[in-house]
């Protein structure tokens, strides 16, 4: 295959919420209005080439809340803006297209989700196919539960991701802070073979991220990141066309994005349940040598919609406080990481 | 409604459904299911995707237009146990969600199996639709997947008239007197009880009864945690009981003593019922209780 040229791509900015376990009670625009300032404040910049949103109408039961959401934004004089119906991380791919077109230089993004609104576990069924999966009800942790049998990992393997997650989470001051699970063998269960501290935390949060292009990223941060490689797959719908215990589509993208061309430090990995970390290693071909989820990841916070983003603003961070020089970050769609964004980050 | 004036709750729903056409491949499966079939796709490669998609994920080519019947059984390859389940789930008691291999199937159907217990549940295991009774083209026209039949219960029961005739006859008109009757052998030197007309070692004639105390020693029990009919509670002791001057124990309930204080070398005693609710029956014999004496040393 060809190498096509790119336009060098930096994030400059990234901010997140503290995020909460439950509905404080903000509206969407007030959820997002701090982490957009925050961006802003940081780079200095008001307005943008380009701006892209991740969210999901179903988490608030109200068809096009993300409109309402630009109230957050300074939207006039008309900007021009896009949104994905999909987890903050894509809306992040598509500004990085958009700035590949050469005519702009920055691009705002961000996701956002309050998954404390409704019952996620059966809001989750809607993104299924309406006529094979829907209508058994298979819900999301039904469905992950299958994946953890498909993987049939060990126990303590799965236990110690989860207790590794929620202490890197409790550093994390933007993260839940969730204690050691304690009882070992008789942790209740969800659906066997998921505990219910595989489960991760219902969380409500937004995050924003802003990519600069050339000689402004550079103006704007010290250490900018460089996305050197970002590259997304997705794989069939239905769970039993697929090898559940891996993921060819992560394998792909992470090829493609060119994870394997040098060593990784940190991974952020859209980990949601403590098998898909096992499956995800396996994939990106990562080794001891790289931290994972130095943040606590999904299983420490899970703002849905804004979780894969974080990912690559955590990886991105790393970069512009100078602590890492090639991090990577994996952000995920659909049910049993159907599908697959893999992101490299650069000094 | 929530009692915080400040909280409203909010329902998003399209009262009577969305209406959603099938397309020819979807809907063939559907109408299939409605006749109580199972159909797949088979792809220009010549594999049979079920449930059948109108293309091909591996090479994004159309299906072919053959419509293949599977199963109706299959195997299970993965499963996770719902031991909650939520409304809308295909069963109100705990179930399996599972993917299974139709025979003849290239993929896997996602189901739900309902065993009668979760340890029936294994990879590899063999299951069976069970259709509801009215198939309207849906894929709940399957209720769930059930195990392969592998085993039926057979009830067998005759009755019998038994009658205590000859040496057991004997012995029970001494229970109904409130004695044990045994036998000696003289020739190989041992007592036998209950009574009995020739000795099982050398087949000798015992032509005389003789009586024995109702007092033993425990050789050997067991405790049962089953209920007996005939046992005082559960758990109770069964035990093997050497009647004083006896040289082979008899099997009797212990009582009025816990079943953990019970032990081998234990000294005991028969509990009678009244003298006037003794029939020429074992029923005479309550249980043998402890007398309090000394262990004995069982050689």
């Amino acid at each position: 295959m060809r190498a096509l040229a790119t336009r060098e791509v930096a994030i400059v900015a990234f901010a997140q919420t503290r995020h909460t376990p439950h509905d404080t009670g903000l509206t969407e625009p007030e959820l997002i209005l701090p982490v957009i300032n925050e961006v802003k404040e940081r780079t200095g910049l008001k307005r943008f080439g380009f701006t892209c949103s991740g969210s999901c109408d179903y988490l608030a039961g109200a068809p096009f809340s993300f409109v309402s959401a630009l109230d957050a934004l300074a939207a006039w004089p008309p900007i021009s803006e896009s949104h994905v119906e999909m987890d903050g991380a894509w809306a992040l791919y598509e500004a990085w297209v958009r700035l590949q077109h050469g005519d702009i230089d920055s691009a705002l993004v961000y996701g956002f989700g309050k998954s404390s609104l409704g019952d996620l576990r059966r809001i989750m069924t809607l993104q299924l196919d309406p006529y094979y999966l829907a209508p058994l009800g298979l819900d999301q942790l039904s469905y992950a539960a299958l994946q953890a049998a498909a993987v049939g990992a060990d126990r303590k393997e799965l236990d110690e991701i989860v207790r590794r997650s929620r202490a890197d989470g409790r550093a994390n001051p933007y993260a839940l802070d969730l204690p050691d699970p304690e009882r070992g063998e008789d942790e209740p269960l969800a659906v066997r073979p998921l505990k219910l501290t595989d489960v991760p935390p219902i969380t409500d949060g937004a995050a924003a991220i802003v990519l600069a292009t050339g000689d402004l990223a550079r103006e704007l941060s010290d250490n900018p990141a460089y996305i050197r490689g970002i590259a997304h797959r997705i794989e069939p719908h239905y769970l039993g066309m697929r090898d559940l215990a891996r993921s060819a589509s992560a394998a792909d993208a992470a090829r493609a994005a060119g994870v394997g061309k040098g060593p990784v430090e940190v991974a952020e990995l859209h980990t949601q349940f403590p098998h898909e970390e096992i499956i995800l290693r396996e994939a990106l071909e990562l080794t001891g040598d790289t931290v994972i989820n130095p943040s606590g990841g999904p299983l420490a916070a899970n703002p849905v919609m804004a979780t894969g983003l974080i990912r690559i603003g955590e990886a991105a961070q790393r970069i512009l406080d100078g602590r890492a020089r090639r991090t990577v970050a994996h952000a995920a769609g659909g049910p049993c990481l159907q599908h697959n964004l893999v992101t490299v980050l650069e000094a | 409604m929530p009692s915080d004036p400040l909280v409203a709750q909010h329902v998003l729903e399209f009262p009577g459904g969305y209406t959603r056409t099938t397309g020819p491949v979807i809907g063939r499966f559907l109408s299939e299911l409605r006749g109580r079939r199972i159909v797949g796709a088979r792809t220009a490669e010549g594999r049979v995707l079920v449930p059948p998609l109108e293309y091909d994920p591996a090479t994004g080519e159309p299906v072919t237009g053959e419509y293949v019947e599977v199963g109706p059984a299959g195997t299970v390859t993965a499963w996770a146990w719902v031991h909650e389940p939520l409304d809308g789930h295909p069963l109100d008691r705990p179930f399996a969600w599972a993917l299974i291999k139709l025979d003849g199937a290239d993929t896997a159907l996602v189901h739900a199996v309902c065993p009668e217990h979760p340890k029936a549940m294994e990879a590899g295991m063999r299951v069976w639709p069970i259709w509801r009774d009215q198939p309207t083209g849906h894929i709940t026209d399957i209720s769930y997947f059930a195990p392969e039949v592998t085993k039926i219960v057979s009830n067998v029961r005759s009755e019998y008239r038994l009658q205590a005739g000859g040496a057991l006859r004997v012995f029970f008109e001494g229970i109904q007197r409130g004695v044990f009757l045994g036998g000696r052998c003289d020739q190989c030197d041992k007592v036998y009880v209950p009574y009995r007309a020739a000795c099982p070692e050398c087949g000798g004639v015992i032509p005389e009864t003789r009586e024995l105390p109702d007092t033993g020693t425990i050789t050997t029990f067991a405790i049962n945690n089953l209920p007996d009919p005939r046992a005082p509670q559960v758990p109770f002791v069964s035990a093997y009981i050497l009647l004083d001057h006896a040289d082979i124990p008899m099997i009797a309930l212990i009582g009025d003593v816990p079943a953990h204080e019970v032990r081998q070398g234990m000294r005991v005693k028969a509990v009678w019922v009244p003298e006037s609710e003794r029939t020429a029956s074992m029923a005479n014999i309550r249980w043998f209780a402890p007398t309090g004496e000394p262990d004995v040393e069982l050689s």
